[in-house]
């Protein structure tokens, strides 16, 4: 049995060992807390175009705006608050991300539980599938589908799983196939528990864990695609802008000394980034030290 | 061995033909290239004249089969923008990229296994541990965002290099290359730094873990003990123990470096297909987009092969036929 | 910091580009050149480089206004135009210019295959070309047609003898690239540069640059750093971000104009339920209301161009009344842009039945004019103001253009440049009519006979004075009936080092032979 089974306190312990992954844990905490409740937190809508005032625009950070408040961050080209939008912008990111990986797990898992279970030309045909798509980088993948299918929140989130779920699929079902050869399973098919049964109720918990770590750093990966598709011009519409459109929005105002629309949304993201690497890897070693060290690409 | 190519080959046949159908329904669904590159002041006749010219007005079925029966016969099809043959434009601009993709391994590769090396030995000194934070942060940073500041440090506050552009370029058996002359190397410098960055990371990580692992082998751990010194280890048992998995990643990677370069042409200007590839998107330049595939499907094949040979020199054990892949 | 960087800039410089030579000049352009074929596509960024290249039959003014250059012209009647070839205009060959090679110029563009868009559109309207001797050529014309001097000014004559049986990639190696321009053809590295060297028998005079080096730069903030880092001596199209940054650099120059590019929006008024126009509830409405021009006028009257200009385009636009910037030919300079007048336009709208207003969508392209798909964000924040609920849909202009040509949109923007008012105002206003080539880029629908016939009465007479008392009156009726809602005019800028100057070009044109060292 691997670790993830070991009793609660004994993960927590292991993981809170580590002083930054402790850290980077609270981070995390705290900008998933921002991202849903930016709403709540954020003196403007950034998306409602009625609510902002183009005579509000580039200001510097702590200027006032014309409604009130301060800018703490500055203001972009539209009158946005930077940190308003930074916020809204972190609800897309790591939306996009996380629903995309969620997504793309759970289509990996079925696919990949079903390669190793059924065997045979299934496995064959699914695994060949699978080796092809992961010999193609992501971004190349991702390219060409958005150029196919146009912008959007919906498209780039089609985008993300569509490059993302063939290699849970591998994970899967290598991790299902030597599950599959212990004794537990060996034992539920002599008690003639249906195929089913012996996928949902023994091998998957099983592999899951794992899983769940690989999937975490995947966020962090699908977030800084998705940015980086957005910079491209390939990725979210401009009135409801993800961290990596801000980015590039602001990139054109980065030799004028207007750094700040530009410059806090990469901290964001940065930020977001490596907290998200860094809890994963605590994960990965308390978790499954076995699991190799390659992701991303 | 020669089975495994053929199979190798036919898959990505396969994979083409998938692709260039995608690519073909999906311009033809964003929109007409002609209304992009139209002269403004032709009339509707004109808009007419021009699609039916480049046979857009042709259902699709038909226009697809008109490019497979071209491409039986190595025609894929004039650039609509550029009027030459597409397959000529990106061999064109293929050098540049491919220098800028070989430039940022070198770096990869220089940099990342003695780095990865030396935090494999000292894992707990500040030093290893230092380049460990490094290496999440160049795990971490988008490429993009990496270059643009790269651009307003080295370029505009410093003003040390060249922000954009190829630079010089010579003449090497037919092939323009940049890298040897003093302002070609200044200019290839920052973009093949920004690109290399995301594969520092990787190889650091890989090398650490595989000194790691090797060190703990009960044969390193005897020749420790035979009284062998630090060095002679290293070079005798760990480097061979970590270099199939090293060059397995260097060459694999080199693909999607390639593919990666896309971001880093963009923003440097650098003159590369990826850049092409963007370029050609933004004009509905069909042919253009389907060639760069079809080319990059190639190169992909190719290098997979040559990993797969690279690893046989290595390792006589793996057998090419038994490997799952 | 900023003055550390500048001297280290400069050191910087002296160090590595003193191999530049004081006669070459360096300039940045903002767009790739696809071909040096001039006849393949008539694209801006094509046409700047070949304009080094090649001469065109009629010339024009830093204003677009046509002027002889390689050639004077008379129209003996309306159906004639003589064109006398000034004499001892040499090619790169060395071979003098001919009616010969001008009238295989004007017949090639028909000859081209494959083009998305070719140069056809400006030597369709001539059906007859008369070489009278070595020096005089007559085009004849079906009807009378009064365009056709602006249309010549972009169809580059080439060399008969090495342009015969070229194909494109012949002019792009520089074989059959001869011309009789200020440089000849060294290299075209496409997305990369165009190295130029001096024609020393151009009939205009001797140029001060030996050597000019057209470097690609599409990357707005990289094509400012490149300048910044003396990487290149000049620049066109400053990004608006950093005008005020150079401004304030002594060490470089700006130059500025208004550009022919008018910004504008199209409304849909063609149609009875346009997309995206519906009440603020979602449902549809009962008619259009763009059909109503009071409607049209309370938007008008809802945006605030000063505003524009000055915030979003940071000064590189001029609040626009006409189809056409004041330069242009055909300007009505006695309409005023609309004020800005949010209660009027409330009150407007109250009067034509929408006192809650409605709800409209803007779709903009995102990657074509200067700060679309900003300007569109806040024409919206305005229009909300004055009671009109709007969404922005931003789109790349390969998708734009298909959806717009298809009419998936009910308010969209556009930017239009072009040599005179009745030839914008026959493809932007005119009813569309396949069988006239009217309303080619009518996507508001708008239709007004009164209109067309103004537009084809200008477009044909031939004496220019008549010509532009007609094309202002058409200016006018689309102004008064605003038949688009224009926004503003684009300003254009170049910048170069503080030795340079540039004679700013309405037409957004870079020519190295207009940069004088000062």
């Amino acid at each position: 049995m691997i670790a993830a089974q070991a009793p609660l306190r004994e993960f927590t312990a292991g993981f809170a060992r580590d002083r930054i992954a402790v850290a980077a844990f609270a981070t995390l905490c705290l900008i998933l807390l921002a991202a849903i409740g930016a709403p709540l937190v954020s003196p403007q809508d950034p998306y409602n175009l009625a609510q902002l005032d183009i005579f509000d625009s580039k200001l510097a950070p702590g200027a006032k705006a014309g409604a009130g408040f301060t800018f703490w961050l500055g203001s972009d080209d539209q009158g946005r608050d930077m940190f308003s939008a930074i916020l809204y912008g972190l609800r897309i990111s790591l939306g996009v991300g996380t629903l995309s990986t969620v997504v793309a797990l759970a289509l990996g898992m079925a696919v990949g539980l079903t390669s190793a279970y059924a065997g045979g030309w299934l496995d064959n045909l699914l695994m060949r599938v699978v080796d092809l798509q992961l010999s193609f980088p992501s971004i190349l993948i991702a390219l060409v589908l958005l150029a196919v299918v146009g912008q959007g929140v919906d498209k780039i989130v089609i985008a993300l799983i569509f490059v993302q779920w063939a290699y849970y699929a591998r994970t899967v079902r290598g991790a299902a196939l030597s599950e599959k050869r212990r004794e537990y399973v060996d034992a539920a098919r002599v008690m003639a528990f249906s195929a089913r049964r012996i996928v949902f109720r023994h091998i998957l918990p099983n592999v899951l864990p794992p899983l769940i770590v690989v999937a975490t750093v995947q966020v962090a990966h699908a977030i800084a695609l998705e940015a980086t598709l957005s910079f491209l011009g390939l990725g979210m519409p401009i009135t409801s802008p993800s961290l990596g459109l801000l980015i590039s929005n602001g990139f054109a105002h980065l030799l004028s000394g207007r750094y700040w629309i530009s410059f806090f949304p990469g901290v964001a993201l940065l930020i977001t980034i490596v907290a998200i690497n860094l809890v994963g890897d605590r994960l990965r070693d308390v978790l499954n030290p076995r699991l190799a060290s390659h992701y991303g690409a | 061995m020669l089975s495994f190519a053929i199979r190798r080959l036919l898959q990505s046949m396969l994979v083409l033909f998938v692709m260039s159908a995608l690519v073909f329904v999906g311009v033809y669904a964003i929109g007409n290239p002609v209304d992009i590159l139209i002269n403004p002041q032709a009339d509707q006749a004109e808009i007419a004249a021009a699609t039916r010219a480049l046979g857009l007005d042709q259902p699709l079925w038909r226009q697809y089969w008109n490019f497979i029966i071209g491409a039986f016969t190595g025609d894929l099809g004039k650039s609509f923008a550029a009027n030459i043959p597409a397959v000529r434009l990106i061999f064109e601009r293929m050098p540049a990229t491919l220098e800028l993709a070989l430039a940022a391994m070198v770096i990869a590769v220089l940099l990342g296994i003695p780095l990865g090396l030396w935090a494999g030995l000292k894992p707990d000194s500040v030093s290893g541990r230092a380049i460990m934070a490094g290496s999440i942060l160049g795990f971490s940073l988008p490429t993009f965002w990496v270059g643009l500041m790269l651009i307003m440090v080295f370029s505009v506050w410093l003003g040390w290099l060249p922000p954009t552009g190829r630079g010089e370029t010579v003449m090497v058996l037919g092939v323009p290359v940049s890298f040897l002359t003093w302002d070609g190397l200044a200019h290839l410098f920052m973009p093949a730094l920004n690109l290399a960055l995301f594969k520092l990371s990787l190889l650091i990580r890989l090398t650490r873990a595989g000194t790691r692992e090797a060190l703990a082998q009960d044969y390193v751990r005897f020749a420790r003990a035979k009284g062998l010194s630090m060095e002679r280890v290293v070079r005798v048992h760990v480097l061979k123990n970590i270099m199939i998995p090293i060059v397995t990643v260097t060459g694999l990677e080199f693909g999607s470096v390639i593919a990666f370069a896309i971001v880093t042409e963009t923003i440097f200007a650098w003159p590369g297909m990826g850049k092409l590839l963007i370029d050609s998107i933004n004009v509905l330049d069909r042919p253009v987009i389907v060639a760069y595939l079809l080319i990059i499907v190639l190169i992909f094949v190719l290098i997979n092969l040559l990993v797969d040979l690279a690893y046989t020199a290595l390792d006589p054990r793996v057998r090419l036929a038994g490997r799952s892949t | 910091m900023v003055t550390r960087g500048r001297l280290v800039a400069l050191v910087a410089q002296l160090l590595c580009v003193a191999s530049a030579s004081a006669a070459e000049l360096r300039i940045g352009l903002s767009a790739d050149v696809t071909t040096m074929d001039p006849h393949f596509v008539a694209a801006q960024p094509n046409l700047t480089a070949q304009h080094h290249v090649f001469d065109t039959l009629v010339r024009t003014d830093e204003r677009t206004r046509p002027v002889a250059g390689i050639a004077t012209w008379r129209t003996p009647d309306p159906l004639t135009w003589e064109f006398t070839l000034r004499k001892g205009v040499k090619f790169h060959d060395g071979a003098e210019l001919t009616t010969e090679d001008v009238a295989f110029s004007l017949e090639r563009p028909l000859t081209i295959t494959g083009s998305p868009g070719g140069f056809q559109p400006y030597v369709r309207p001539i059906v007859a070309k008369e070489i009278v001797d070595r020096y005089t050529l007559r085009l004849k014309t079906a009807t009378p047609h009064g365009a056709l001097l602006q249309d010549l000014a972009d169809v580059m004559i080439v060399s008969k003898r090495a342009a015969a049986q070229a194909s494109g990639e012949d002019f792009d190696r520089g074989r059959a690239a001869v011309g009789t321009g200020p440089y000849k053809l060294v290299r075209f590295a496409r997305g990369d540069r165009i190295e130029l060297a001096r024609h020393d028998d151009y009939w205009g005079g001797r140029l001060p640059w030996e050597k000019v080096t057209l470097l690609i730069l599409p990357s707005d903030p990289v094509r400012t750093a490149a300048l910044l880092a003396g990487q290149v001596d000049a620049i066109e199209h400053v990004p608006t971000a950093d005008i005020a940054r150079l401004r304030k650099n002594p060490a470089f120059r700006l130059e500025q104009t208004v550009s022919w590019r008018t910004i504008f929006l199209h409304v849909d008024q063609g149609r009875d339920q346009p997309p995206g126009v519906l009440s603020k509830a979602g449902k549809p409405l009962a008619a259009n209301p763009f059909r109503d021009v009071r409607v049209r006028r309370a938007l008008s009257k809802a945006i605030n161009r000063e505003a524009i200009a000055e915030r979003v385009m940071e000064g590189l636009a001029v609040p626009a009344a006409n189809v056409l910037s004041p330069s242009v030919f055909g300007h009505d300079p006695a309409i005023k842009p609309e004020p800005y007048d949010p209660e009027g336009a409330r009150k407007l709208l109250a009067e034509a039945g929408y006192p809650d207003g409605f709800a409209l969508t803007i779709a903009t392209p995102n990657n074509r004019y200067i700060n679309d798909e900003q300007v569109a964000q806040t024409v919206a924040q305005m229009l909300a103001r004055a009671g009109v609920a709007v969404k922005v849909d931003a789109m790349p202009l390969a998708v734009y253009f298909g959806k717009a040509r298809n009419r998936d949109f009910g308010v969209a923007l556009l930017g239009w440049g072009s040599r005179a008012a009745d030839l914008a105002l026959r493809s932007l206003a005119a009813t569309a009519n396949p069988d006239k080539g009217y309303g080619a880029w009518n996507w508001g629908g708008y239709s007004n006979p009164k209109l067309d016939d103004l537009i084809a009465q200008s477009l044909g007479t031939v004496d220019p004075a008549r010509r532009e008392a007609i094309a202002r009156s058409a200016s006018a009726l689309a102004a008064a009936e605003v038949a688009i809602i224009p926004l503003h005019y684009q300003v254009v800028t170049w910048a170069s080092k503080r030795d340079l100057s540039y004679a700013a070009r309405t037409d957004e044109f870079t020519f190295a032979h207009h940069f004088r060292p000062r």
